[in-house]
């Protein structure tokens, strides 16, 4: 049993309900007791989808479970097929339905319909989302291109891509985006899946040269089977900012054997030249902390370092799936990965980190809300915020832009941070302020300054140490102490805090 | 003061005998852990243990939404497969983690284990959990805390009946009431500025022995005992309200305090009790009556006319549906509720109007297909239903605000018909 605020992701189902709903032509009949049905809201209120999903629940209540749930999920099975008429039909059990054993897969086959029918097994009490996620994908692939041993590849190189969803963290701009970058460098896209996919599409996927993998937490099992059976090799390599892309063309280039070195040399993006314009000067070695799922976890901390600068001081994930490559970047940065999907340890990490910046998903926005420190989402689980109006992907060069702007605006401005630093008891642009277009009514919980101070520190000491701004206090008041114990300063004064300040800028 | 009381009212004229439709089928709606999301911030010492899945988890949060709080004062024990194994071991885990919960929030007064759709069907037993729980605290000497059980599982439960059985399972530990004269319980979540201008007007009419249940804290229980008169501020409280009989407590049978003629009802009924004068109730009541009845003036410009259908939900349907037709001259079309307790609510039925199309229960399909042969103005439905019926040219309103809205008493019935009046003007607002 785990104590559980808040999930970073939901049970399996909700996962093989992003890809039923992102899809043409599919649907889930899902057997489930009433209240399962909130999961509708994801999709029609975060994402603020135009239509239910396809999903059609049992919703067995206390009373059906003395007599006949099963007689209960086949004529919900058969309702839903005369109603909908998909093309293919999911079904499966939530976590409830799973206790119960009523083994819907067996039960929908022997209905006999005439569309495939796709068993789904999925773990509720072991596995999440993600999982049921890619395990959706996999087996609707399986199933729908049964049949299909060898095909004929077009002529022109040619690809599919993989792994966006409904409710997936920008996948609507990104598959638009990746998409206009192949299309550019003579590569034609075959299929896109599964967003807007109908089992048919699925059908022919073998009919492509290769496959792009945008997301491994969806579309990574999908794409491995794929090559093993049909030959189709993947692209692995996320195009997030400006060197993960370039990545990634070099890597589809060879894959398609052609040439894209003349279209590398034109297209970039803007953050090349923000990032080295004088006014980013200021965001040089800003301490940053990323948490998310692996893929965006990885991709953006890589962007961050290399791309603008700032110095990765934490790196997790709570896709324990992906724990290995995550450890592995974590590696590139000197810090020990945090892999966990427990929101108080990463509360605790970020504390102690004590960053300048918090890249995470909503859960990091309220940590870091809460701690006073400046914060963008770079990652699922989503909120309605995160499916905004404009385009806006995280992936390609324009993504980049979007990287630039994302990740450098919830930060105090150069200029700003230089006047603080100057006038520090200004009784409206003092330490503990807010940067001036985050508001100045809240001032930020005071977290590492309200703990008693551990070591002792004389009156004046101390005053100076609150004029420092709020977000290097923490730092400065533990590198105070350290040095102070390290020397055998009984007492901090004045001169302590300036001589610690000395000896750690050496 | 007579010609508002509901009885005044031909029962021909009602729907105390209207055939009513049953359904079963699909349920778009949500299960009794919902209430945890308000009765959270109503109590405040009291933290909610979920005991379930990761789905109740998901649901808690996905349902709280953007009301995501500085720590939430709910949380959910999540099942694994460990647990799954053998059930002694459930229980030690469940100990585990309340320990490790209690640590963390020393503050807390009172514990609720809330059961699941899992934990129902392991047969996970949450009342000996809470016996076991309360005699080891007792030990410790942390008699100030107390752990309570009731199900909020979607099997049992169908949205606000989570609060239903949250309250039944406070009731056996009220405090006898120690005096033999009566006293007043209003029972349901009502807001807190609704609970004091509540006891502005019963301390106006004279009652001063007035008590809320849910209260504020945990230490603010009322008392309860055989010269009890409870008044029920929300309809979906039957297993409550039987509670309270068991301890010789009595209802006072009103309809409920939606709206200028529902709150009026709902005081007179009270006063009638307690036997206030009617002159002088009548004259306590008439200034917040008139106020309200100028201010619903507004909103029936938009509304008068209009058709409303109703998706079951929360069971103020049918309240609100006696509201908006008697008071803003809304045509009402299907009313649905996910359960009709006939006596709860006969007030309310013989004030609807006769022939109205009451549902109970849900085929969402189906309904769904009425609802579009009958083309109505407005829908109330929850939230998965709300922005695929506006995208097919529907205006809709999405019902979990009723719950979430300080919506009872005189002040607040120009709020209710806001909600219902501001889809229709944004409508006509937007050229888009």
């Amino acid at each position: 049993m785990q104590l559980s605020l808040w999930t970073y992701e939901g049970p399996p189902h909700i996962g093989a309900m992003r890809i039923a709903t992102c899809m043409q032509g599919v649907h889930y009949v899902l057997h489930a007791p009433q209240g399962d049905t909130y999961a509708d809201l994801l999709f029609t209120m975060i994402e603020r989808r135009d239509v239910r999903p396809p999903v059609t629940y049992t919703t067995f209540q206390a009373r059906d479970l003395g007599g006949d749930t099963a007689t209960l999920f086949k004529k919900s099975v058969s309702e839903a097929y005369e109603r909908f008429k998909p093309d293919a039909l999911l079904v499966g059990a939530s976590c409830t339905a799973e206790l119960i054993q009523d083994d819907p897969g067996g039960l929908a086959l022997a209905l006999d319909l005439p569309i495939p029918v796709v068993p789904l097994e999925l773990p509720a009490y072991q596995r999440k989302e993600n999982y049921g996620a890619s395990e959706t994908f996999y087996r609707l692939v399986r199933a729908c291109v049964a049949g299909h041993r060898q095909t004929e590849k077009s002529i022109q190189p040619s690809c599919n891509i993989l792994g966006a969803t409904a409710l997936g963290f920008r996948h609507r701009d990104d598959v638009v985006e990746v998409k206009r970058l192949l299309e550019k460098i003579g590569i034609t896209v075959n299929v896109v899946a599964p967003a807007g996919a109908r089992p048919s599409d699925l059908a022919r996927i073998p009919h492509a040269h290769f496959n792009v993998m945008l997301y491994p937490e969806v579309a990574l099992s999908t794409a491995v089977w794929l090559e093993r059976q049909f030959g189709q090799k993947f692209v692995n390599v996320t195009p997030i900012g400006v060197g993960g892309t370039r990545d990634f063309i070099k890597a589809v280039a060879e894959l398609a054997h052609i040439d894209a070195t003349d279209f590398l040399r034109a297209e970039t993006s803007r953050l090349v030249w923000y990032s080295r314009s004088i006014d980013s000067t200021y965001l040089t070695a800003k301490p940053v902390f990323i948490f998310g799922d692996a893929t965006h976890a990885v991709a953006i901390a890589r962007v961050a370092a290399e791309e603008l600068g700032y110095q990765v001081v934490g790196l997790g994930t709570y896709s324990r799936e992906f724990a290995r490559e995550v450890r592995a970047a974590a590696k590139l940065y000197d810090i020990e990965a945090l892999i966990t999907d427990d929101y108080l340890d990463v509360e605790a990490a970020i504390k102690a980190a004590n960053p300048a910046l918090v890249l995470g998903t909503q859960m990091e926005r309220h940590i870091a809300k809460r701690l006073g420190i400046p914060c963008a989402v770079i990652s699922a689980p989503v909120h309605v915020q995160d499916f905004p109006a404009r385009y806006s992907p995280f992936m390609g060069f324009e993504g980049a832009n979007v990287l630039f702007d994302t990740l450098t605006h919830p930060m105090m401005m150069g200029l700003e941070e230089h006047l603080l630093g100057m006038f520090r008891e200004d009784f409206e642009f003092h330490g503990d302020a807010m940067a001036s277009h985050l508001g100045h009514t809240a001032p930020p919980l005071q977290v590492s300054d309200t703990a008693p101070l551990s070591t002792i520190w004389d009156a004046e000491a101390e005053r100076e140490l609150r004029k420092i701004p709020f977000f290097v206090r923490g730092k400065a008041r533990r590198n105070t102490e350290a040095y102070a114990v390290q020397n055998k300063v009984a007492l901090i004064k004045l001169e302590t805090l300036y001589d610690a300040k000395a000896y750690y800028s050496q | 003061m007579n010609e508002l009381s509901p009885r005044a009212v031909p029962a021909t004229a009602g729907c105390s005998d209207t055939p009513v439709l049953r359904e079963r089928g699909q349920r778009e709606v949500f299960c009794g852990l919902t209430g945890i999301v308000w009765l959270h911030r109503r109590i405040q010492d009291a933290f909610f243990l979920v005991v379930g899945s990761r789905t109740c988890a998901h649901l808690l949060q996905s349902a709280a939404g953007v009301m995501i709080f500085a720590e939430p004062r709910f949380a959910t024990a999540i099942i694994d497969e460990r647990d799954l194994a053998g059930l002694a071991d459930a229980n030690d885990e469940l100990d585990r983690v309340v320990s490790k919960l209690i640590e963390r929030r020393p503050e807390i007064k009172l514990l609720f284990l809330v059961g699941s759709c899992p934990s129902e069907v392991i047969k996970l037993d949450l009342s000996r959990a809470a016996l076991r729980l309360n005699q080891r605290f007792a030990a410790e000497n942390r008699h100030d805390l107390r752990v309570l059980s009731y199900s909020g599982s979607g099997i049992e439960t169908t949205f606000t009946e989570g609060e239903d059985a949250c309250l039944a399972s406070l009731v056996p530990t009220l405090p006898a009431l120690p005096s033999t004269s009566p006293n007043l319980m209003v029972v349901g979540t009502v807001a807190e500025i609704v609970e004091d201008q509540f006891r502005r007007l019963f301390a106006a009419l004279g009652i001063d022995k007035v008590g809320f249940l849910p209260p504020r804290r945990a230490a603010e229980m009322p008392p309860v005992g055989p010269n009890t008169k409870f008044l029920l501020a929300q309809p979906f409280l039957a297993e409550t309200a039987t509670a309270l009989e068991r301890r010789g407590a009595s209802r006072i049978p009103a309809p409920f305090p939606l709206g200028v003629e529902g709150t009026t009802a709902w005081f007179t009924a009270a006063a009638r009790e307690f036997g206030v004068n009617p002159q002088h109730c009548a004259n306590i009541l008439e200034a917040p009556a008139a106020r309200a009845r100028d201010s619903l003036a507004r909103h029936r410009v938009t509304l008068a006319g209009r058709k409303i259908l109703f998706f079951p939900d929360s069971q103020l349907e049918i309240p609100i549906a006696r509201f908006l037709s008697r008071e803003l001259g809304m045509w009402l079309g299907e009313v649905g509720t996910p359960f009709l307790h006939r006596e709860l609510m006969a007030e309310e039925l013989d004030m609807l109007p006769a022939g109205t199309f009451l549902s109970e229960g849900q085929d969402v399909e189906r309904q769904l297909d009425r609802c579009r042969d009958s083309a109505p103005d407005i829908v109330v439905c929850g939230m998965g239903l709300a922005n695929p019926l506006e995208a097919e040219g529907y205006t809709t309103k999405w019902s979990i605000e009723l719950v979430f809205t300080p919506v009872q008493g005189f002040e607040q019935a120009a709020d209710l018909a806001e909600l219902f009046a501001r889809p229709l003007r944004r409508r006509a607002i937007l050229k888009v």
